[in-house]
């Protein structure tokens, strides 16, 4: 008899979906809304308990779905890193919902909200199979669900700008889900199977034959670059700003705070379970993934203090922070991974908190979205202030933050490769960028412009709109205590982590 | 080399016809053609999957009552994940194509550099 916790996956993943499919029957906004936020709160609490077992027991388990026994059939694996994350998403996805209620009501067409949902309820469904999933097949079927829930959640606004950024995010996706496809095709020919651990002892011969080596590295940079587009990777990122930027507040927190994570983690999967990070580093792909993540730390930074439209602004700030994930990833030793992994929680707290504060500043400013019309915002409600300045200080690394302790460690991680003065000086240059532009707007919030301007402002603002928004406080103080939490009592977070990779 | 490409004549193709896919999508400016260089692109991966895993002269893999012998039988798994992959394919193509036709209600066009100038003008 196997334990009951081992279910846990299966049933958080199996829940999400189940939330979608009645959620599509209901119909209602209202009651889909609390309907999702109940489902995450029910995914969170599972995947704690999971949390708590696998830790305590120090074991993960793979857990067959269907009656084929491994190496065929289909699986999930759980372990220590995978029900972190779990957990941690699941979390960042309540919270984001509940912070954004009020933009959702206020952008979505009423009679639309209850599908807004589904597809809410579908892509964590997706995420989480992501993180769970230990056959590729099944993977590539999730990429999907999830590309066309997150695209559905970009859409939902439903203006002009808004659709024409959702097409170019669909088919950036969709090349990068078809160039996945291809690398499966090519190493299943090769590798013989689609679980992971048989799929991965077929790669280790291979690699130690030395037979389909050409095929076997064309597979792995299909792959990577698939998902490295889905995950806006630096050459690839173009699609980002747009997307991101022009969402409601809640989907603009969900796709930065989640969506391009779930990819990241499936590399990860990849590169540890199936791979090994001696062969990536063989061949030559963390080569890649580190020039690439330098690249985008820079160049990120560099359009994100270009740009005045704040949402924008911090869109073109994940692309800077997800290089910081792939530098992590390309220094390939288990230390880099870790750092990156931290910085994935990391950086799925501070920006939906960013977004949240942002999209509610500008709703008390007359949905103006303008840095210069977003100056004194921060006195209309002075919550979102503090909650721009908490994530914003994050991301600058300011110590007692969680941003300060992930660059930390990657330095660390970075003392021990060949490259560690390019890696601290694209760190430090990167820093100085961020502070760059998040200092601006951070001062910009909380000062006060001449009494006219307000009032010109002011004008344009409903009065429901200044109302003292109750789960938006409650969505950003919980955001704030996480960033907190991840800055001060980051060693057991730490360890969780390097004894989830040592059971990947 | 010839006889290379007579026999690895599948994936030749299967690659052509992905270039051709790739390239549509890239570098078509019409919203629908591109959605159909998508579909190219798809049905090349599809091919693909399919000829790796068919065995000359092995049958169908359906297996009836009493022994089975794996040897008459094509190597089934590629053939199941072409038919899960073209489902997944199915909607996203649908799933593109309401989105161009709800662009082209409210633009009345599918030409990306007119759709990009408009909302350029829209934004402003």
């Amino acid at each position: 008899m196997r334990p009951f916790y081992e279910n846990l996956p299966f049933l958080s993943m199996f829940a999400a979906i189940f939330c979608g499919v009645l959620s599509s029957v209901i119909r209602d906004g209202r009651r889909a809304y609390v309907l999702a936020l109940a489902m995450a709160a029910v995914t969170a609490a599972m995947s704690a308990v999971l949390l708590y077992y696998v830790c305590t027991r120090d074991v993960s388990f793979v857990y067959s779905m269907g009656r084929f026994a491994a190496p065929y059939g289909n699986a999930i694996k759980a372990g220590p890193l995978q029900a972190l994350l779990a957990t941690v998403f699941s979390i960042v996805m309540g919270l984001s919902l509940l912070g954004g209620g009020r933009g959702l009501s206020h952008d979505i067409l009423p009679e639309k909200q209850g599908l807004y949902f589904v597809m809410a309820d579908l892509m964590l469904a997706g995420i989480l199979a992501l993180i769970y999933t230990n056959d590729m097949f099944t993977a590539y079927v999730f990429i999907e669900i999830t590309t066309i829930a997150a695209c559905a959640m970009v859409m939902a606004k439903d203006t002009g700008p808004n659709l024409i950024a959702t097409i170019r995010y669909l088919f950036m996706s969709l090349l990068g889900s078809g160039l996945f496809l291809i690398g499966l095709a090519l190493l299943d020919s090769i590798g013989g199977y689609l679980l992971m651990e048989p799929l991965a002892r077929a790669v280790e011969i291979l690699a130690e034959l030395g037979r389909y080596h050409r095929p076997l590295i064309v597979s792995i940079g299909l792959m990577v670059v698939g998902l490295g587009i889905k995950s806006a990777m630096f050459p690839f990122h173009l699609w980002l700003p747009d997307a991101h930027g022009g969402a409601t507040s809640s989907s603009s927190a969900i796709l930065s705070g989640i969506v391009l994570k779930g990819y990241v983690v499936l590399i990860i999967t990849l590169m540890t379970r199936v791979f090994g990070l001696e062969l990536m580093r063989e061949v030559g792909v963390t080569h890649i993934l580190l020039i690439a993540g330098m690249l985008g730390m820079i160049f990120g930074s560099l359009a994100a203090m270009r740009e005045y439209h704040v949402k924008r602004m911090l869109a073109n700030s994940s692309v800077a922070q997800i290089g910081y994930i792939f530098m992590g990833l390309g220094l390939g030793t288990e230390f880099g991974v870790a750092a990156a992994c931290f910085h994935i929680l990391v950086h799925a707290t501070c920006k939906p908190l960013l977004f949240l504060c942002a999209g509610r500043l500008s709703d008390v400013s007359g949905h103006h979205r303008s840095l210069k019309n977003l100056r004194g915002s921060a006195y209309r409600d002075f919550g979102a202030g503090v909650g721009f300045t908490v994530g914003a200080l994050s991301m600058i690394g300011i110590p007692l933050l969680g941003g300060f302790v992930s660059k930390l460690y990657l330095s660390e991680a970075a003392l021990e490769s060949p490259y560690v003065a390019a890696v601290l000086l694209t760190i430090a240059v990167s820093t100085v960028l961020n502070a760059l532009y998040y200092v601006p707007a951070t001062l910009a919030i909380w000062v006060r412009p001449p009494w006219e301007e307000i009032r010109e402002v002011m004008h344009d603002v409903k009065p429901e709109d200044t109302r003292f928004d109750r789960s938006f406080f409650t969505a950003s103080a919980l955001f704030i205590c996480l960033v907190f939490l991840l800055g001060i009592a980051y060693h057991p977070v730490m360890n969780v982590i390097y004894a989830g990779i040592r059971l990947m | 080399m010839p006889e290379l490409v007579a026999q690895n004549r599948y994936a030749v193709v299967a690659v052509i016809l992905f270039g051709i896919g790739l390239l549509n999508l890239m570098l078509q400016q019409n919203l629908v053609k591109k959605v159909i260089g998508l579909s190219i692109m798809d049905s090349a991966i599809f091919m693909l999957l399919a000829s790796l895993g068919y065995i000359e002269g092995h049958g169908a893999p359906i297996v009836e009552e009493g022994a089975v012998d794996a040897s008459l039988y094509i190597n089934p798994i590629p053939s199941g994940l072409v038919l899960t992959g073209i489902v997944v394919s199915v909607s996203v193509t649908a799933f593109s194509l309401a989105l161009v036709q709800r662009i082209y209600q409210r633009y009345g066009t599918v030409e990306l550099p007119e759709l990009l100038e408009r909302a350029k003008k829209e934004e402003d």
